[in-house]
């Protein structure tokens, strides 16, 4: 195999010196940390390895020797250079130079023990791999997704070469703390040799954020406390907390706060990313209302609301009731029952009279009321919607009532029709087997039987118009929550830092890595630099979506069509602790 | 080395490979499309800016002759952007890996890398050629 040496682009134009880091068998790689410059002790160099091998778990040695001088090297500075190579014994001994000012470097590798085979010398023993330490040691790998029909057993234990490299740079920080203005025995050079970079801000913050976050947890768990006390169980406070989605969404704001202000520090990346986008989708969600609740209360916005609301809510009704007049009457040229289209629509114009009333009963406090919602948006955007949808949803209620009515009626007529239907023919349900079944019947079941069939078959128009009518209503109202709902998910779920992170800093969310070939010459080792491919925004988006509130339309569209057709209730949204079906 | 040889494809434009040959270790082939042909693109302008022209004179409405345009231009950007590979360009680099590249006519560049533990074996697939009698 290609012997693969890894060097990092801080330490191209840097004095001669020693080759530190580590040596990766398995796939013939050597990446390079850091350059030791003379002059140095041998013993404190070998001390200050094992001080970084325990820290770090990293294998560093010495790898070999950087020369940098101008001109190529003479002869006693080669021989000085091979009898390093006595003192820190390694396997293979690397010997990399270059000309002050050149372009192209050479590379010598010496094997201790005579190879295996005879191999050719010089330009295919050797490929220099230039890489960016900074970028390299803040990146984060994110392989591509293994097919999910691969066995488990078959695990790529052979980690491959580049995912080595990354992690043994992520891993070195303990040999890049020691800088130029640190006085120690040795002298290292690598990407923060310059200095340490570090800001005051984040070390204050990060200094003041213990007993901050100590105090809003201990907060936190007395919110929760309360939340779960007895009180809530019972029924109706535990019904309409399941029912309504401000609850919903305010336990799913809870449980974001909780784990933002948690005090257990975060174990890997992937949840330090989750903790910092809830962080910035809190502060989203917050900023977005701030600003809706300074709109809604500069200019008395909540009075002209206010006023308006009741005549809407008066014009939806006087429509409803012009619709079931029409329904009456020779609805789209349509002839209908008379007598059963009187009773239902009646009995639907009466309900609509009782739904005026109590508008009308709570037109004083609508103001306050609304006051009092705007007040909510503090607490966020998505709590404001949620509280939308919960007011479309009382506000509309008269029609989910018509809407149930007319369903069970179409329903009940339906499972009348198709079971006299069977008589008709003289079959039956055998509910014991599931199955539809021969059976005889007398002269008379056959005859009443026949009578009601015909009864309900022309029944059947008036009944399935308004279920039509209601549903499609019905339609309409979920149409508008289920809107409302996706712009909450759509908030809730949004992963906003890792984004901005994709956006300004690309070389953190790496997806993979790729090379370019540099100035080649023939005779001196092939020379690639490698940079960072950054992952592409829709992966960003897959890999770190915080989960939303599980909200989806649990029927499939064919089983929503068929629910339609017989007359089964829709509730198109599944809550969070439903059993399942 | 550089080595240089041309095709053409089923429609009849220019294709140009070039393979450059760095060391024993390391290989590029670059295979170059025909560039976007003024002939198609003028075409295109002239169908779309006509059809928004028989409409306007239709509903009277200088809005749609300002929404033709515009969605010409993001048309031809998105194409540009998206669609119309300039170049593709394999790097073999022996036990690292293979890397392809595609660079559009926007001068976006799109870079796969598969490391060689990850290459199970080779798959050479025929060329066609097409004929006309």
């Amino acid at each position: 195999m290609v012997l693969k040496a890894f060097f990092p682009t801080c330490c191209v134009s840097v004095d001669s010196g020693l080759l530190v880091g580590k040596w990766v068998p398995e796939h013939s790689s050597a990446v390079v940390l850091a350059v030791l410059h003379f002059p140095f002790i041998p013993i404190q160099v070998k001390q200050l390895l094992a001080q970084v091998r325990q820290a770090s778990q990293v294998g560093v040695a010495v790898l070999g020797t950087w020369c940098h001088c101008r001109q190529e090297p003479e002869e006693s500075l080669g021989r000085f250079l091979e009898g390093l190579g006595a003192v820190f014994p390694h396997e293979p001994w690397l010997q990399l130079c270059r000309e002050r000012g050149g372009t192209f470097w050479s590379c010598e590798v010496t094997h201790r023990q005579a190879p295996a085979a005879p191999s050719a010398p010089g330009e295919d023993q050797v490929m220099l791999i230039f890489y960016d330490q900074r970028q390299v040691l803040l990146s984060q790998l994110h392989p591509p997704t293994v097919l999910p029909d691969r066995q488990a057993g078959a695990t790529p234990a052979s980690t491959g070469g580049l995912a080595v490299v990354f992690d043994t740079v992520a891993r070195s920080e303990v040999l890049f703390r020691s800088d130029r203005f640190h006085e120690g025995p040795v002298r290292l050079s690598h990407w923060q040799s310059e200095g340490v970079e570090a800001s005051i801000l984040v070390e204050l913050a990060r200094r003041a954020s213990g007993p901050v976050c100590l105090l809003l947890a201990s907060l936190l768990s007395l919110v929760s406390a309360v939340g779960a006390c007895r009180v809530f169980r019972l029924w109706p406070l535990s019904f309409l907390g399941s029912k309504l989605s401000t609850c919903e969404q305010l336990r799913h704001r809870l449980e974001h706060l909780t784990l933002i202000f948690s005090t257990r520090k975060a174990e890997n990346s992937a949840q330090l990313m989750r903790k910092a986008n809830t962080v910035a989708s809190v502060l989203l969600d917050v900023a977005l209302g701030l600003t809706l609740l300074s709109w809604l209360h500069g200019r008395s916005r909540i009075g002209h609301l206010a006023d308006a609301l009741v005549p809407v809510a008066d014009h939806v009704a006087e429509e409803l009731q012009h619709l079931l007049q029409w329904l009456m009457g020779a609805p789209a040229g349509l002839k209908m029952n008379r007598a059963l289209d009187q009773v239902l629509g009646r009995f639907f114009l009466y309900h609509i009279h009782l739904w005026i009333s109590y508008i009308h009963l709570m037109s004083p406090f609508v103001e306050h009321i609304l006051w009092h919602v705007g007040l909510s948006a503090c607490l966020g955007l998505t709590v404001a919607l949620s509280l939308l949808s919960d007011i479309i949803a009382l506000l509309t209620f008269h029609i989910y009532c018509f809407y149930v009515y007319g369903a069970r009626l179409y329903c009940l007529k339906i499972h009348g029709l198709s079971s006299l239907w069977r008589l008709f023919r003289g079959k039956k349900w055998n509910v014991l087997r599931q199955r539809v079944d021969s059976c005889s019947y007398d002269l008379d079941q056959l005859f009443i039987g026949t009578l009601l069939f015909t009864i309900l078959l022309f029944l059947l128009p008036t009944t399935a118009l308004y279920y039509l009518v209601f549903t499609l209503l019905r339609l309409l109202v979920v149409a508008v929550q289920g809107l409302i709902h996706l712009l909450v998910d759509l908030i809730n779920s949004l992963p906003l830092y890792s984004l901005g992170l994709r956006l300004c800093r690309p070389y953190r969310l790496a997806a993979g890595v790729k090379f370019r070939v540099l100035q080649h010459e023939a005779g001196r080792p092939l020379r690639l630099l490698m940079q960072i491919n950054p992952l592409p925004y829709s992966r960003v988006m897959h890999t770190y979506r915080l989960p939303s509130c599980g909200c989806h339309p649990k029927d499939s569209w064919g089983a929503l069509c068929r629910k339609l057709f017989f007359g089964e209730l829709i509730y198109p949204w599944r809550q969070r602790g439903d059993k399942q079906d | 080395m550089e080595d240089e040889r041309s095709f053409s494809d089923i429609c009849g434009g220019r294709l140009a490979l070039q393979r450059r040959y760095y060391s024993p270790s390391c290989r590029e082939f670059c295979l170059s499309c025909p560039r976007l042909s003024l002939r198609s693109l003028t075409a295109v302008t002239c169908t779309v800016w006509l059809a928004a022209y028989g409409l306007f004179t239709l509903c009277e409405n200088s809005m749609i002759l300002s929404a033709a345009i515009f969605i010409t231009l993001l048309g031809l950007l998105g194409y540009l952007h998206f669609v119309k590979i300039d170049q593709e360009t394999l790097l073999i680099i022996d036990s690292l890996g293979i890397q392809m590249t595609s660079s559009y006519a926007s001068g976006k560049e799109s870079t796969t890398f598969i490391e060689m533990g990850k290459v199970k074996d080779i798959v050479i697939n025929e060329a066609i050629y097409m004929v006309s009698i």
